[in-house]
Order: structure tokens, then sequence, then C-alpha cells
């Protein structure tokens, strides 16, 4: 059967505590996930108390103040802090999220910071994406052309330029892919909301030729119809895309080759 | 598990696709539209027929037309059921060979109830 629970030994424990400065006065909990391989024990769950007056609006500024003062073995990945590098990806009280786009004022209480659900995890808030990487590799992510290369750049009118809006803004982040139920139960098949919006980026592009190509690869039972319009993909989007409708427009489009 | 040295990318792929998928979700909404428009008309006769005994109701069975939609709502609802619980099984049932045969189970649960529920309709039907 599926896992609905979490192994006994991926089951958090109550962590340490790392107090703030004394004189504080504008403290919020943060309540963060560690785990460590070479520790051979459970994760546990850290709490850190941050000065929120010395401190950014941003989640990801609390993390990186957490990392650079209090505690420096916290693990996670970040790079460019606007939302456009997608690395910062994590949940963050409940839902899936950039970190540098969720403001630490939006989240009452406690804010708990989690991995990416049901994803391996190689340390603190760092998952494996491999074989996620490998699930985009598979869709064939470029312009595929037979017709010998033209002079000049390969044209598009505006209108079919404005049919990747919504599709090319995805910045693989996978808050979506990680979200959605049907890839925690099948993920080892089923390609997940990220990967197929981004299939449906090349097959809607009206310079690419191998449209027939791809969507054949993708009619199957596993790989694209396991998405049972959950929507938590759209629902969980940090740029506010709509990966079930993107898969949606697959299954119509291998629907009408049929008609 | 043993260690395994394949790439990334070949399990990524697996056994490629089965080029196989839109038949039963056509079909599953096929089915659907098909009940929607049966159930409607199965509603209106149930009040239509409000109060009715026993041997009216053997006498609304015997007609052709009414034996007839039944016999199609009957496949129209067993079909749809199946399509419907195949899916939960792939979704849930992780192991190999449970797998398989609750899918088997199912094919023919689904086919016993559509025949069974068939010839009830045809031997009411041959009453009137």
């Amino acid at each position: 059967m599926a896992e609905f629970a979490l192994p006994k030994n991926s089951r958090p424990v109550e962590g340490k505590r790392h107090k703030s400065a004394d004189g504080a006065t504008n403290v919020k909990e943060f309540r963060i996930y560690r785990f460590d391989p070479e520790w051979g024990t459970n994760p546990r769950i850290d709490t850190y108390e941050v000065d929120l007056d010395k401190c950014g609006p941003m989640v990801l500024d609390a993390l990186i103040k957490i990392k650079g003062e209090v505690d420096g073995t916290l693990t996670f990945r970040r790079s460019c802090r606007e939302g456009i590098c997608g690395s910062c990806s994590m949940n963050i009280d409940g839902e899936n999220t950039l970190a540098c786009l969720k403001a630490i004022d939006d989240c009452k209480g406690a804010v708990k910071i989690y991995p990416l659900p049901h994803m391996e995890v190689i340390k603190d808030l760092v998952v494996d994406f491999t074989h996620f990487w490998a699930q985009y590799e598979s869709i064939q992510p470029w312009l595929k052309t037979e017709s010998p290369e033209p002079a000049r750049e390969r044209v598009q009118s505006v209108e079919e330029r404005e049919k990747l809006d919504g599709l090319y803004d995805c910045i693989l982040c996978a808050c979506c892919t990680t979200s959605c139920p049907s890839y925690w139960w099948n993920g080892d098949k089923y390609l997940g909301p990220a990967t197929l919006l981004q299939a449906h980026r090349w097959i809607a592009d009206s310079r690419d030729e191998a449209t027939g190509e791809r969507l054949d690869d993708l009619e199957d039972p596993f790989k694209l119809y396991r998405c049972h319009t959950i929507m938590n993909c759209a629902n969980t989007c940090p740029k506010g895309l709509n990966p079930a409708k993107a898969i949606a427009e697959i299954k119509k489009l291998i629907v009408e080759r049929t008609l | 598990m043993a260690t395994s040295f394949r790439t990334p990318l070949a399990r990524a792929r697996g056994l490629g696709s089965a080029k196989e998928g839109v038949h039963h979700w056509k079909l599953q909404r096929v089915t659907s539209i098909s009940e929607l428009l049966l159930e409607i008309w199965f509603v209106t006769q149930l009040i239509r027929m409000a109060g009715s005994g026993y041997s009216e109701w053997v006498a609304w069975f015997s007609s052709p037309i009414n034996a007839s939609l039944m016999s199609a709502w009957m496949i129209s609802i067993f079909y749809h059921t199946k399509l419907g619980v195949q899916v939960v099984i792939e979704d849930y049932v992780d192991s190999r060979p449970y797998k398989i045969a609750a899918l088997l189970a199912l094919n023919l649960v689904a086919v016993a109830l559509a025949v069974a529920a068939i010839f009830s309709i045809v031997t009411i039907s041959l009453r009137g």
C-alpha cells in the first residue's frame, strides 16, 4: 500500500532550543526540521528565537540570520533571494513555497519549516532532486526541429508567443510536484505537475516540430494520467502558475488527435 | 534494496510510454454523460410510477424501451465503476501481485454484477 505515515526512524523528535539575545522585544519562534545522516538518529525539530527587529521581512532572511549568527550547521539551499532561481523551496507553515517570497508576518504563531514533503532528505532542508531532474530531462525540454535551420531566428507570431505565457515562467522549484499526493504515491513513474507543465511548454511552442512524438511519450496511465486534478499544484505554486491546467491541455490534445 | 548502477535518466524513463490511457480517460467521461442522462430518465420514471405495485412495475419492465434503457444504465454504471476503482487500485496498491489480483477481481466482479443486473431485467421483462 501507499505509505501514509513516516517510517519510525524518520519521525521527528523535539530538538534543541536556541534563545534570542537578552533584551529582544519582538521575538518570533522558528521551528525547523533538522536531520543529518551522520547522527544516526531520528530527525529533530529545533526551535530558534529570532529578534524580528534585527531581521529582514522574509522567512529566508530569518534562515540566513540563524545560519550566520546562531547555528552555522543549519543547511538549506538559496541563491537569488527574489523568487527567480527556485532554490529555497521548502514547506513553510504547512505549505510548499519559496522562503524568499514568504513574509514572516504571514505566518501565525511559530514559523514551522520543513523540507519539501515526501522527498528524501540529504540534510536539514536540502532534499534529493536526482529523480525530479531526471524526469525533467526525460521529456526532452528543448526545441526539436527537422526543417533546415533558418538563416535568421525562428520566428513566432505574437499570438503564438502568448501561448507560452504561464508556462515559460516556471522556475522548477518543485513546490507543485512535491505537494501532489499522486506524486507522493507514484512519483517513480508519474512525472508530476512541474515536469508536465514543462512538457506542455514545448508542446505549445509553435516552433517545435516534435509535438506528436511528445504526446506519444506522455500517453501513459502513469506518466500523465495519474493527475486526478487535485489542484494542490495550482494552490501552492509560488509563481501563481496553474500546472493542473497545463496537464488538462495535454490530455485534451491527446483526445483531439483521436477525433 | 540492492545497489543499482542504472543512471537516473534510465530510471526516470523506465519502460517508456505504454501509449495507452486516452481510451480510459474518454470512456470515463462518456459513461458519466450516459449515466447522467439515464439517471434523469430513471428518476422521472420513479416519480411517474410513484405508488405503483408489483404488477405495474413488471408491466413497466416488459416495455422494450424501458428494459433496454435499464440494461444500458447497468452497463454504463458497472463500466464506470470499473474504470474508477481501477484508478484507485493503481494509485494505492503498490505490491505487484496484490495489484494484479485486485484488478482481476475488479473486472470479474464488475462483469458479474452487470450480467446479473441485465439477467434480472430480462427475467422481469419476460414475466410481463
